[in-house]
């Protein structure tokens, strides 16, 4: 087994104890207070509104591709739109999923299925829609759907590149609210221009435990932020021994 | 509550092909194999189900929602004659190939075109919406790229070009490099959630 493998199989243990350890502490000590995250707060205030409104909110899932690592962002989108999904399932008009990729598609359909049924309610298979294949066909066909719903929010959580700004824009069209956050550096940049509260890097990732998906999704949050602590006394030692000519 | 069955298969699934990762066994490395060919297939059906999902949303519309008719009618029609041609002649046969050069590159362009207009729109809107130090300097920045991404009418600035290459090579990698740290933190996160049953996004109620 080369050094690289090691590290990283290394790096995903610590990363699963200490995972278990926060929620353990977190469980006996009752949990700690979250740091405010205000597109979070936006999205909160949104549910409630759509339910009292009777406007319909949109998740839209981007493009993760399920044998890759993108796939993690259109996960962490599934998560937030289940939570949504339940939450407004009262609503006249309950809330509707657009993915450019067939098997988030699906995925869309399934959550959405499961949140009815756990609520008693019937599932619209329209709910969960693919609007096009390629990043501009999605583009395209989901500005459209904005367009034609009376939608009170819209929540960009998934893989996408800089045609997310096309949605954006259709959205802010119909004076609703946009929340975006991708993996994608392009995206980001794009979404910190044109979505009204966009998320950068692994705030996208915290929206389980913003929404109460769970403790292990507090639990993980605390996990990234020793690790990135770790990670930044890494590299600025690395930075030192680099100076002085150790390494 | 959702079933166990799937819970317990997505869990099996995920260690064996993170095991058959990181631990050189013979067996484990074949299992992840055998795995990750199945997942190629069942994304491959997947895909068909996406299209037979377009058409079904867009046929319903058709028929439920007479103001938006006209689109989904063209879709259709596009998306059977394409399917028809190229199914026919082949992905490569001349007809599929001027349909992909000729209709799917020119509207793809198009959208690329009209995104450079929203992006400028939504520079100014960033402006409007959020007027402090952070929107300035990522506009400010944005223009200086753009000045020297192209010939400025025949005019040499050299301070600029060099202020361009210095943004390239340090603020831009030092801010990008924090952003994926933190994406990769996230993306660890969310495997582990899954792995550990904590997070489920697959239905299966």
């Amino acid at each position: 087994m080369d050094n690289i493998r090691i590290i990283g199989l290394i790096f995903v243990l610590v990363f699963f104890f200490l995972m278990v350890a926060a929620a353990v502490i977190s469980r006996q000590r009752g949990g700690r207070k979250l740091r405010g995250i205000s597109a979070f707060t936006r999205l909160m205030r949104a549910i409630g509104l759509a339910v009292e409104a009777g406007t319909r909110l949109h998740v839209s899932l981007g493009r993760g591709q399920p044998l890759s690592t993108q796939s993690a962002i259109g996960y962490v989108g599934l998560s937030i739109l289940e939570r949504i999904a339940k939450s407004t399932s009262i609503s006249d008009r309950p809330t509707i999923a657009t993915s450019g990729e067939s098997s988030l598609g699906i995925l869309s359909q399934d959550t959405q299925r499961t949140a009815s049924k756990y609520l008693g309610d019937e599932f619209d298979p329209m709910r969960g829609r693919i609007t096009g294949l390629t990043p501009y066909s999605y583009a395209a066909g989901t500005l459209t759907m904005i367009q034609e719903e009376d939608l009170g929010a819209n929540m960009l959580i998934g893989s996408y590149g800089s045609e997310a700004g096309l949605i954006t824009d259709a959205a802010e069209r119909s004076d609703s609210m946009t929340l975006g956050g991708t993996d994608n550096l392009s995206g980001q940049a794009v979404l910190f221009a044109s979505a009204q509260e966009p998320l950068i890097g692994e705030e996208t990732y915290a929206g389980g435990a913003y929404l109460g998906s769970g403790e292990m999704h507090t639990a993980s949050l605390y996990a990234q932020d020793i690790l990135r602590w770790v990670i930044i006394a890494l590299i600025i030692i690395g930075v030192i021994l680099n100076l002085i000519g150790v390494i | 509550m959702r079933n166990p069955v799937y819970t317990a298969i997505a869990i099996a699934v995920g260690l064996v092909v993170l095991a058959g990762y990181f631990l050189e066994f013979e067996l484990l490395v074949n299992l992840r194999i055998v795995l990750l060919e199945w997942a190629t297939i069942l994304v491959a059906v997947a895909l068909l189900v996406g299209v037979i999902n377009l058409f079904t949303v867009h046929w319903r519309k058709m028929s439920t929602e007479p103001q938006n008719r006209t689109n989904s009618a063209v879709l259709i029609i596009s998306m059977m004659l394409t399917l028809g041609l190229v199914g026919w002649f082949g992905p490569t046969a001349p007809i599929s190939l001027w349909i992909f050069n000729h209709i799917q590159v020119p509207i793809e362009s198009s959208l690329f075109a009209i995104l450079s207009v929203v992006l400028i729109m939504a520079g100014v809107r960033l402006l409007r919406r959020k007027p402090n130090l952070l929107s300035i300097v990522f506009i400010g920045t944005a223009v200086v790229i753009l000045l020297m991404s192209g010939p400025l009418f025949g005019i040499d600035l050299p301070a600029l070009a060099d202020l361009r290459t210095w943004i390239g090579e340090v603020p831009a990698v030092a801010g990008a490099r924090g952003i994926l740290l933190g994406v990769t933190l996230g993306i660890v996160a969310a495997g582990l959630r899954i792995l550990m049953g904590a997070d489920r996004p697959y239905g299966g109620s």
